[in-house]
């Protein structure tokens, strides 16, 4: 079976040009040699920290940004081959929802008017059936009838990204590219942004790729995890075995890091030291040299391949002696919590 | 147990826009006691930051009036004094922290001279004195060669540094209360990290107490020794931190709890509370939370809670508390 989305060596460079001139006087390595595979109805979270080419990786997906290199499939179609009509038939197969939907959503078109737009443009509506079709979505994507006529800034945050992601839905794409959906969102509006995520998929089969920075959400979302730094998978592996035994020392500093809403948890001095250099100047070696507690000379000269290790693909040249096991050990909720939280859902569903 | 150092009673804080009122903060109170850390948490919307703009009285008034309530810092009421005695303590005995630094440093100084100002107006050190006294600082807040960094620019430096010169700011006068709104919000995971490791330490080294603002449950079970629930404009619980993780009262602050996906726990579906927080502008006579609350009846649409104590030390502002004792169908009527 071939997989729903495969890239190779994919790589986007930007030049950064200065002077009157415009000389190019460097380049921004944004993302350098990913490759990965995601099978249909999988879940691939890309997770790292604000400049590790996280959402340009995305964007390279669809080809929002052109690639400098490496090769993007979707089933079998190149899409790096595509011509710019080939280009505009794929996208209907493959969307984007991000962060922040106010800004990809157009001020001036209601809902009815927005979600129409790409119906019609690919031919997936009739004049006659449009109507049909977008009530369909906005009942897809939890929203009301009587939202249709709305304007977006008539919208909460929470109801904005649905209509972000029923637009997204419209031309019953295989592959949606999640840029941070849920960041900007309350913990109380984001879990329901989640489930209803997860209930598209469940229920119309299509695979994401999951750009986010929070583990937590990750963790909740995705199987397989691609943990990014400075423009390089560092590891990959499935979910579970990247939170109980991560291999990359990056990855293990990323968890230790994230604060955890739980009080009586072992409270460690935070391992993370320093901050992400710049794309502009690259560490020789492992990019991660500076930072890591285990570098030595062979760290500082030759870059790590991302390799086979165990179940995982690590990019780390200890990746087989320094293994953590155990790292976030499971907690059980509070018994109290549990037994309030089920008065609470009881109590909803018998006023459905 | 000690007094506390700032204590907040009855709060009101109202909008006023095109005529209309918002009541942004509502009876809002608290006491923050020496040395603890005190979060104040709620979502967007809920008043936790115009709560701690009002106790510094940094609110722009039009539109903001503050409409009745105490602040009780050392046995003044804050919201009393001239704006000249609330100069004196801004950066004095009253530190703080936002969450852009770059918006509040300013960015035609240096980091140095900022940090002098503040040490020449509030404790009257100049010259010499007060530049080895803000490396100093600069090395105490962590800040790699302070000795250099005292002359950078804030747009020299990384976000994590700028919010380390920020906590140097705010320290810089040995200030008896902190205020810190989101200091960590804007900064990645493993720069929040080294972040609120240092608040720890300078909080267990200088004794300051500490008020956090922030819509993060992980960050206040880990800095937090004491926690206020926010919803709407209202505390709807408070308590220590082991309470209010293990034993949660209030329908809201459960249902918050079990919204956040967690990384240390294998979680079904996420259960998310439906609807969203009301507007300011529409009016809720009774809890403000009873149009997302299934256990609502009659009398919590009709009549506001006020908080009382359910466990000692641990507060809450619900009719139905504890919830538990509720039938299934007593919240249909």
């Amino acid at each position: 079976m071939t997989a729903l989305l495969r890239t190779e060596g994919l790589t986007k460079h930007f030049p950064v040009r200065r002077g009157t001139l415009r000389r190019q006087a460097g380049t921004v390595q944004a993302v350098t040699d990913v490759s990965f595979q995601l099978d249909a109805d999988e879940t691939l979270a890309i997770v790292g920290e604000s400049g590790c080419g996280k959402s340009t990786l995305g964007r390279a997906l669809l080809r929002l940004h052109e690639p400098s290199g490496g090769k993007v499939w979707l089933k079998d179609m190149d899409i790096t081959a595509l011509n710019h009509q080939g280009l505009r038939e794929a996208r209907k197969h493959m969307q984007i929802i991000f962060q922040d939907p106010f800004g990809s959503l157009n001020p001036r078109m209601t809902v009815r008017e927005t979600l129409s737009e790409p119906l019609l443009l690919h031919g997936l509506a009739t004049s006659a059936t449009v109507r049909a079709e977008t009530d369909r979505l906005i009942d897809l994507c939890g929203l009301a009838r009587w939202h249709a006529e709305r304007y977006p800034h008539e919208f909460s945050g929470g109801q904005r990204q649905r209509v972000g992601i029923a637009r997204a839905l419209a031309t019953r794409p295989m592959l949606i590219v999640c840029d941070e959906p849920v960041s900007a969102l309350d913990v109380s509006v984001q879990a329901q942004i989640v489930n209803l995520l997860q209930d598209l998929q469940r229920e119309l089969g299509m695979a994401y790729v999951f750009i986010s920075h929070d583990l937590a959400v990750v963790r909740h979302i995705a199987r397989k995890v691609a943990v990014m730094y400075l423009g390089r998978i560092v590891e990959e592996a499935t979910t579970e075995a990247l939170f109980t035994s991560p291999r990359h020392p990056y990855t293990r500093m990323l968890i230790d890091s994230a604060p955890r809403p739980d009080p009586t948890a072992l409270r460690h001095k935070a391992s993370a030291k320093g901050g992400t250099p710049s794309a502009l100047a690259m560490p020789s070696g492992c990019a991660f040299h500076p930072r890591c507690v285990l570098a030595d000379d062979r760290c500082r000269t030759i870059r790590p391949e991302l390799r086979q290790v165990g179940q995982s693909r690590v990019a780390c040249h200890f990746a087989e002696t320094a293994i953590s096991d155990n790292v976030v050990p499971t907690r059980a909720d509070s018994p109290a919590l549990m037994r309030r939280l089920a008065v609470l859902e009881q109590a909803r569903a018998g006023q459905k | 147990m000690a007094d506390p150092v700032l204590s907040l009673r009855d709060l009101d804080v109202r909008f006023n826009s095109d005529g209309h009122q918002l009541r942004v903060v509502n009876g809002v109170g608290f006491d923050l006691m020496a040395g603890q850390t005190l979060g104040l948490v709620g979502e967007s919307g809920c008043g936790k930051s115009v709560t701690s703009l009002a106790i510094m009285r940094l609110l722009a008034s039009p539109p903001a009036e503050i409409a009745g309530g105490e602040v009780i810092f050392e046995n003044r009421d804050l919201l009393k004094l001239s704006k000249r005695e609330m100069r004196e303590l801004r950066g004095g005995r009253m530190g703080m922290i936002f969450q852009e630094p770059m918006t509040s440093l300013n960015p035609v100084y240096t980091c140095g001279s900022q940090i002098i100002e503040s040490l020449r107006r509030h404790s009257g050190l100049t010259g010499k004195a007060a530049r080895e006294r803000a490396i100093e600082l600069l090395e105490t807040v962590r800040l790699p060669s302070p000795e250099k960094r005292v002359d950078d620019y804030p747009h020299q430096l990384s976000g994590g540094q700028r919010q380390r010169v920020m906590i140097a700011l705010a320290l810089a006068n040995d200030p008896t209360v902190l205020i810190a709104d989101e200091p960590t919000t804007a900064l990645d995971v493993t720069i929040q990290a080294q972040i609120l490791d240092l608040l720890r330490d300078l909080q267990e080294r200088t004794g300051t107490a500490v008020l956090l603002i922030t819509h993060d449950l992980g960050v206040v079970a880990e800095t937090c020794q004491a926690v206020v629930v926010m919803y709407a404009g209202t505390v709807v619980e408070r308590g220590d931190v082991s309470s209010i993780f293990a034993d949660p009262q209030h329908p809201y602050t459960v249902g918050l709890m079990a919204a956040v996906p967690r990384m240390d726990a294998i979680q079904g579906r996420l259960t998310a509370i439906p609807g969203s927080v009301p507007p300011p502008w529409e009016r809720v006579v009774g809890c403000r939370f009873a149009p997302r609350c299934p256990l609502a009846d009659d009398r919590c649409r009709n009549e506001r809670p006020a908080l009382r104590e359910i466990a000692p030390g641990h507060e809450i502002a619900c009719w139905k508390a504890p919830i538990e004792g509720v039938s299934a169908t007593g919240g249909q009527s």
